[in-house]
Order: structure tokens, then C-alpha cells, then sequence
């Protein structure tokens, strides 16, 4: 079966911690850093979005990888924070990496789980002999309403993965889907912010499709938890994923190194593959990685990848997701989100 | 409307795609169609996003465009192998933009064409 080739990750330098959210709409910081466990987040400067966070990561993917980008036949981005309603966020990715014309492209739309669908799409057209490599990227520059409880995790960031044949750092041996119609977070057409239902995102929401997808895979592959070295889970905020590594039987030692959610909030579409790309960067060959996703409306998507040797030749070949997480950080003042985020109102220029 | 100007210099922004002289190897980013020597004859060669601050600015009062941005880092920044080019400096505290300072060259938005227009994008340098 098809894999990984190589990886990439990229993330905003400028962070906004809780309390200076929490000082604002005169919130207990305390609770929401005990209750999200979430520190700081990620947060996109004016001149970052979905297509220039994607770029980056797509770049260090193809570095790994080492290989022609005119080789690569399908570019897919996965966001809900595409800069564009109609203009693919693809063809900038592809024309900037030099993949472009014979390139398929389309972007995709599912919440938080657009990322794992644009990676499931690439490995099988590569399966399929369609292709020899395909890009699949999550990416956002989530969006949350002033106030919310959303506004403390929404955060930004990216993951890529290019998907090949041959030269594996990571041979994809299982994927699975678990998908209901679910009510549990959406944003109709020409709302800035979205909505979302409170408490029914837990239970009925993230963890049925999480450990539905979670179960689903393991029952499909016919593994235990102590046959993984890592497993990630989607981060909307830092507690949920742990409550599904353990509910499953995984240890900490196996969910830890892909959670990054309590320093970089939730990148949504980027969420779990940023964490895939944190355990890529330190797995050994031969470990086995479960990776599930989650996006309201809702479902998972199920990986299961197995390393190969040549993991170990190219981790350092590009930025790791954990030295950009824990590395120069630049605090704003929520004034200075506010102006990032675009949240205050402007005189129209030249009125 | 610039869009289709814009598009135009796509491989020059998007890639770094510069012209390389045939005849004498001299390097022109953005590309040209006659070099010093009187060649008419380019290679198509990508520059390095790798590089070095050799002299910059701090602009206070920007472009109508910019104003939102101000103050900001605004550098020529010379490429390995030597190709220099005007780019914003970003990232990077005002006090610690110094000449010499290794950067890295990263895709950004540059502007956008009013609110409903195409949004363009191209390079910044950031601390390498």
C-alpha cells in the first residue's frame, strides 16, 4: 500500500496566552487553562493564511521527500479557512512548489477532518496508479467568536504530507471512516463566526467518532493498543484526546508526544496531522503510529502507518514540529490579536 | 485591475525564478529580456531562499496598502550565490533587524486587491 514520502509542518511564531483572553471578558483563566488544558495558542499574523501556512509545510514535505516536484500529480487542502469562497487554495500550493500543469487539485471541505480526507484521497490515487505522488495538506486559521470558549483554543497552523509508492518513510497499511450526520458544530454561508453545541460536542460528537473510529480500525486491522509505539487524536483542546487514548488502553507515553494542543491551541483541519508530523519527527523504524481524526458535522478518519527505515535519514532534513512549538515565540496583547484576527472594524480605505 | 499582471509574475514571485544569462551568467531576479552584455538568451534558474540582510529600513509611513503593517522592516536581502532582492523583514523584533543577519525567505501575503479582490502573495524574510 501507498505512504508517506515526506513530511512538513508549519505554524505561526505569534501566540496569545489565556489569560490575556480571559482578562478581557473578565473570565477565570485558571478554569479555562485546568478545564481546556490549553496554555497559549497559535496566531496568524495579517500577512499568514490557510494557502501560506500550507506553502511552508509543503516545502519542508518535499524536502524529505527529496524527490521532482514535477512529479507530483494531485495537490489537496483540507480547511474550513480556505482564504478564498471560490479559487482552489491547491493551485497556489501546487504553482509555488513548480507542480503545476499536470496537476489535479481540488480543495476540501469537512470541519476539522478536511485534512485526513485530502491525505486519504492522495494515497489512493496513488494506490490506484493514478499518480505518482500526492500532496495532502490540513491547514486553518481557525475562527472563534469573541468571548466563546472557542476563542481560547482556535488557533492556526499546518501539517503536509506528500504520498508516494516508493521510497516510504511511512507505509500506510490501514485507513478506516466513521461518519454521522451530526449537529454538533457548523457556520452557515456569510457568518464570520461558527457556532457550536455547548456540551453536545463531547459525548455524541468527538468521542462517538473518535473511539467509533478509533475501534473501527483497530477490529479492521486486527491490532491492540500495545502493538502502537504513538497514536495522535484530533486536539480541540488538551484534555479530550487524552480521555480517548485512555478509554482505548493507550499509555502516556504513547500519546504525548503528539499532543501539542495545551501550546498550540486548535488548528482545526491541522490539528491531528500536526500531531502525526511531532511523531514522525522522533518514531523509530518499524513503530507503529494510530492516527484519528475528528470534524464536527461528523467524523473520523482511521490511519494506520508502519516506518521504514529510511524514516530515520530524513527527519532532520527539515524544521521539527516541536522546535517551532516550543521555540521563539512572539506574545501579543489581545489588542494586537484583535488587529491579526481582524476583528476590529476599519473605515473602508479610500471612503 | 493588476490581476493579470500579477499573474504574470508568478514564477518570479512564487518560485524565485530569475534569468540567467547565456552568455556572460549574469543573474536577474526579476528576469529581463536583455542583459548588460547584449545577450537575449535566459536560462530559467530558482534562487536560493537562504541568505542575509545587507542594508535595511524601518518604514514608519507606509504605502496605502501597508499602512495597517507599520512599522515594519523593509531590507535588501542578498540570496546565496549572490542575487539581491527589496523584501519586508518580519517576524523579528525592530531592535534585532541587523546588517548581516542570516534569513530565510517564506511565502506570504503581500497585499490584496481591496476586500473583494485576488490576494497576492510572494516572499518576506524571516529570521533564518
Amino acid at each position: 500500500m501507498a505512504g508517506i514520502v515526506g513530511w512538513g509542518c508549519h505554524m505561526p511564531r505569534h501566540r496569545v496566552k489565556v489569560e490575556e483572553i480571559a482578562k478581557v471578558w473578565g473570565a477565570d483563566a485558571q478554569a479555562y487553562k485546568k478545564g481546556l488544558n490549553v496554555q497559549e495558542k497559535s496566531v496568524p499574523a495579517p500577512d499568514t493564511d490557510t494557502i501560506t501556512l500550507s506553502v511552508t509545510a509543503a516545502r519542508r514535505a518535499v524536502a524529505r521527500a527529496g524527490v521532482d516536484p514535477a512529479a507530483i500529480g494531485a495537490c489537496y487542502v483540507g480547511s474550513e479557512s480556505h482564504p478564498y469562497a471560490v479559487k482552489p487554495s491547491g493551485t497556489t500550493v501546487a504553482e509555488v512548489l513548480g507542480a503545476t500543469p499536470e496537476c489535479r487539485c481540488a480543495d476540501f471541505e469537512f470541519a476539522c477532518k478536511a485534512g485526513t480526507e485530502a491525505m486519504t484521497v492522495a494515497l489512493r490515487l496513488v494506490d490506484a496508479g493514478e499518480v505518482t505522488y500526492a500532496l495532502g495538506i490540513g491547514a486553518d486559521t481557525s475562527q472563534g467568536a469573541p468571548g466563546d470558549a472557542l476563542e481560547y483554543t482556535a488557533s492556526a497552523g499546518a501539517a503536509a504530507f506528500l504520498m508516494g509508492a516508493d521510497n516510504l518513510v511511512a507505509e500506510c497499511e490501514h485507513t478506516y471512516s466513521y461518519m454521522t450526520d451530526t449537529a454538533d458544530f457548523w457556520r452557515r454561508e456569510y457568518q464570520y463566526y461558527p457556532q457550536h453545541a455547548g456540551r453536545f460536542t463531547g459525548e455524541p460528537a468527538y468521542f462517538k467518532h473518535v473511539l467509533g473510529c478509533a475501534k473501527g480500525i483497530l477490529d479492521k486491522a486486527g491490532l491492540k493498543p500495545e502493538d502502537f509505539a504513538y497514536c495522535v487524536f484530533h486536539q480541540p483542546n488538551g484534555k479530550f484526546p487524552a480521555t480517548v487514548a485512555k478509554k482505548l488502553g493507550f499509555k502516556k507515553e504513547q500519546w504525548e508526544q503528539g499532543l501539542l494542543c495545551p501550546l498550540l491551541g486548535n488548528t482545526y483541519s491541522g490539528s491531528s496531522p500536526m500531531g502525526l508530523t511531532a511523531i514522525l519527527d522522533v518514531v523509530k523504524p518499524g513503530d507503529r503510529i494510530l492516527h484519528v481524526s475528528y470534524g464536527s458535522g461528523a467524523g473520523s478518519d482511521g490511519f494506520v502507518f508502519r516506518c521504514t527505515d529510511r524514516i530515520a535519514e530524513v527527519q532532520k532534513l527539515a524544521p521539527q514540529t516541536r522546535e517551532l512549538l516550543e521555540g521563539e515565540r512572539f506574545y501579543l496583547q489581545y489588542g494586537e490579536y484583535a488587529k491579526f484576527r481582524g476583528k476590529i472594524i476599519m473605515n473602508v480605505k479610500g471612503a | 485591475m493588476p490581476s493579470a499582471s500579477y499573474t504574470r509574475e508568478i514564477p518570479q514571485r512564487y518560485r524565485l525564478e530569475a534569468g540567467k544569462c547565456s552568455s556572460c551568467g549574469k543573474i536577474y531576479y526579476p528576469p529581463r529580456l536583455v542583459c548588460v552584455c547584449g545577450g537575449r538568451d535566459f536560462e530559467t534558474v530558482a534562487l536560493s531562499d537562504t541568505g542575509k540582510v545587507v542594508t535595511y529600513t524601518i518604514i514608519r509611513v507606509g504605502p496605502s496598502d501597508f499602512v495597517e503593517e507599520v512599522p515594519y522592516g523593509l531590507g535588501i536581502v542578498e540570496v546565496d550565490g549572490g542575487v539581491r532582492l527589496m523584501a519586508q523583514l518580519v517576524d523579528v523584533p525592530l531592535d534585532d533587524i541587523k546588517t548581516g543577519m542570516p534569513v530565510r525567505l517564506e511565502f506570504r501575503k503581500i497585499y490584496q486587491e481591496g476586500e473583494a479582490g485576488i490576494i497576492c502573495y510572494g516572499h518576506k524574510a524571516v529570521p533564518a
